[in-house]
């Protein structure tokens, strides 16, 4: 098991390298960098100027010098200093990561308490009434981008019933992000729990305990119910990303003090290290949440560690 | 095409093929200009002349959503046709001939598939400096390797088969192989993981323009509509549920389509 972890931390180092390399590649093609996005509002600034800044950043460097420099400074823990704030990167990110998180909680959270009833009812009903409601907006749900389910989320609650602030930070803030999150998550959710558990009601098994008088309620809970665990463990797992980028996008809207916020700011103003910083934290968490899914999936099906050790 | 097996595609083929026509010819179906300014008619509620209202500017909404219909969906279809294309033969390639070229394509397959799709996409259009092409452009550099991990896996269960020998037997090329042979074969497979991706890459692909690093104002696009109308949203609402409902019903077509078509064709996800 150790070896295992031990393992897929090792392959997380070429990825990490792979895509640092590659962001930094894509900076050097940018027509605009840092120092012409600092001076564009103060109007025309002398060459001397900016090319003194740029010295002063580092900027005028060769492009494997720079990415050579910063990965010195990775190896110690040294992330740098925002080109616009002059602020520690690892401090900026230390300071609106738990907002992150959060947000990443409540939203995950919800999806799971929402679909899997959804999903099983679905599946139990098949064809009757509550299926197709159910089928019918998850539809709806799946076809919908996040940011147009968060501007009618605030045109709906907070402007036309006035039920929440647009904006507000805490428990009330993240009630609306969470729930844009949750529509567009809940929806992919409820379908493939659906179809893990119509799949399961078809199997042997069922049928040998419903033959035996088993009732349905108890075949659901003790046995349909783990099936669509190891589904949801599955959806977890692959919907991080998504997740992680559709914070990005939420977090804009909702003005939530966030990484992903954070990163598209730091994006539009060209804040290098900031942007770079942002890369690396999110293939950390992507692979450590893939990480602890693929455990779950060792602890719940056996016969999962058994082909992952027998290919070792 | 009109055989029964793809009798139920017709209803989904025909509102799909609407769209592409509306998106094709969107420069004769404007009501008015879709760029034309006119600042004492802005912000004009939806009447009758102005069905879906004025925005900030005085230009007519509904004129742009259908100007924007072509940016979006002609963009979007583009990209996936080449990510498509590209993704599945080098997919073929190394999954048909293996050795170096497949190690290492598929390591840095491996790479960006260990990566958040659309995290990558909103760093790479960012840096690269946002622009539509350059959006697109971040999507496909992550977009291929789903393909080409498809496609590798598809040929690698048909390489072995008797009617691969038999062609190679009677002297065909490689190439002759892969297009005459292999790529028949697995098409049905990658037009609906395509067809079934349109929607995914059209909200992505709005997505971007609306954290503006895609389209640029004033190019009518629906996602960049949607963020210029952002703090419009209670005085001038039309502004946004416009493009906001035109993004629903397009990828709400295309996910039917993509759908049915995965029915129809009879490929498991």
């Amino acid at each position: 098991m150790r070896k295992y972890i031990f393992r897929r931390l090792i392959q997380l180092i070429p990825i990490l390298f792979g895509i640092t390399f590659f962001t930094f590649a894509m900076m050097q093609l940018s027509a605009e960098d840092a120092v012409d996005m600092m001076y564009r509002q103060s109007g025309s600034v002398s060459e001397e100027i900016m090319a003194a800044k740029r010295a002063e950043l580092g900027l005028d460097q060769p492009f494997l010098v720079q990415y050579a420099t910063w990965l010195k400074g990775i190896l110690v823990g040294d992330m740098g200093r925002s080109f616009i704030s002059g602020k520690l990167v690892f401090e900026t990110f230390a300071e609106k990561l738990p907002a992150t998180f959060a947000l990443m909680l409540a939203s995950m959270s919800l999806t799971i308490f929402f679909a899997t009833p959804l999903g099983i009812i679905a599946a139990v009903k098949q064809n009757k009434f509550v299926d197709y409601i159910i089928r019918c907006l998850s539809f709806v749900g799946n076809s919908m981008p996040n940011f147009f389910v968060g501007l009618l989320l605030i045109y709906f609650l907070a402007l036309k019933l006035n039920l929440l602030p647009i904006i507000s930070s805490g428990v009330q803030g993240i009630i609306m992000p969470a729930l844009t999150l949750t529509i567009s998550m809940g929806a992919k959710y409820t379908r493939q729990i659906r179809a893990v558990v119509l799949e399961e009601l078809q199997k042997p098994y069922v049928i040998g305990a419903r033959a035996r008088g088993v009732d349905e309620f108890t075949i659901l809970t003790k046995s349909v119910l783990k099936s669509a665990l190891v589904m949801i463990i599955t959806l977890v797992a692959l919907s991080t990303g998504s997740l992680l980028g559709g914070t990005a996008i939420v977090e804009t809207i909702f003005m939530w003090d966030g990484v992903g916020k954070m990163a598209v700011d730091a994006i539009l103003m060209r804040d290098y290290p900031l942007i770079q910083a942002y890369v690396v934290w999110m293939a950390i968490i992507y692979v450590i949440i893939n990480l602890l899914a693929d455990l779950l999936y060792r602890k719940l099906d056996p016969r999962v560690a058994y082909e992952e050790d027998a290919n070792v | 095409m009109f055989s029964p097996r793809y009798r139920p595609l017709i209803p989904y083929v025909t509102l799909a093929g609407i769209l592409i026509f509306v998106a094709l010819f969107a420069k004769f179906l404007t009501p008015y200009d879709p760029y034309a300014q006119d600042l004492e008619g802005a912000l004009v509620p939806p009447n009758g002349e102005n069905l879906f209202g004025t925005d900030i500017y005085g230009r007519d909404v509904l004129s742009r959503v259908i100007m924007g219909s072509q940016v979006t969906i002609c963009a979007s279809i583009l990209l996936l046709a080449t990510i498509t294309i590209v993704g599945s033969f080098i997919g073929a390639i190394c999954g048909y001939k293996g050795g170096k070229v497949d190690t290492i394509l598929m390591r840095l397959s491996d790479i960006f598939l260990a990566f958040p799709q659309m995290v990558f996409a909103i760093a790479v259009a960012g840096v690269l400096g946002g622009g539509l092409f350059n959006a697109a452009a971040a999507l496909a550099i992550i977009g291929w390797t789903k393909y080409a991990r498809i496609s590798r896996a598809l040929v690698l269960s048909i390489r072995k088969m008797p009617y691969i020998d038999a062609a190679k037997m009677s002297g065909a090329t490689s190439a002759g192989i892969l297009f005459s042979h292999i790529m028949p074969n697995i098409a049905g497979t990658i037009l609906v993981t395509a067809a079934l991706d349109i929607g995914t890459i059209i909200m992505e692909l709005a997505g971007l323009s609306f954290l503006g690093l895609g389209a640029m104002p004033p190019t009518a696009e629906w996602g960049a509509m949607m963020n210029n109308g952002r703090s419009m949203l209670q005085t001038a609402s039309w502004v946004i549920l416009a493009p906001g409902a035109a993004i629903f019903f397009t990828v709400a077509i295309f996910n039917l389509l993509g759908d049915k078509l995965r029915d129809v064709l009879d490929v498991k996800s």
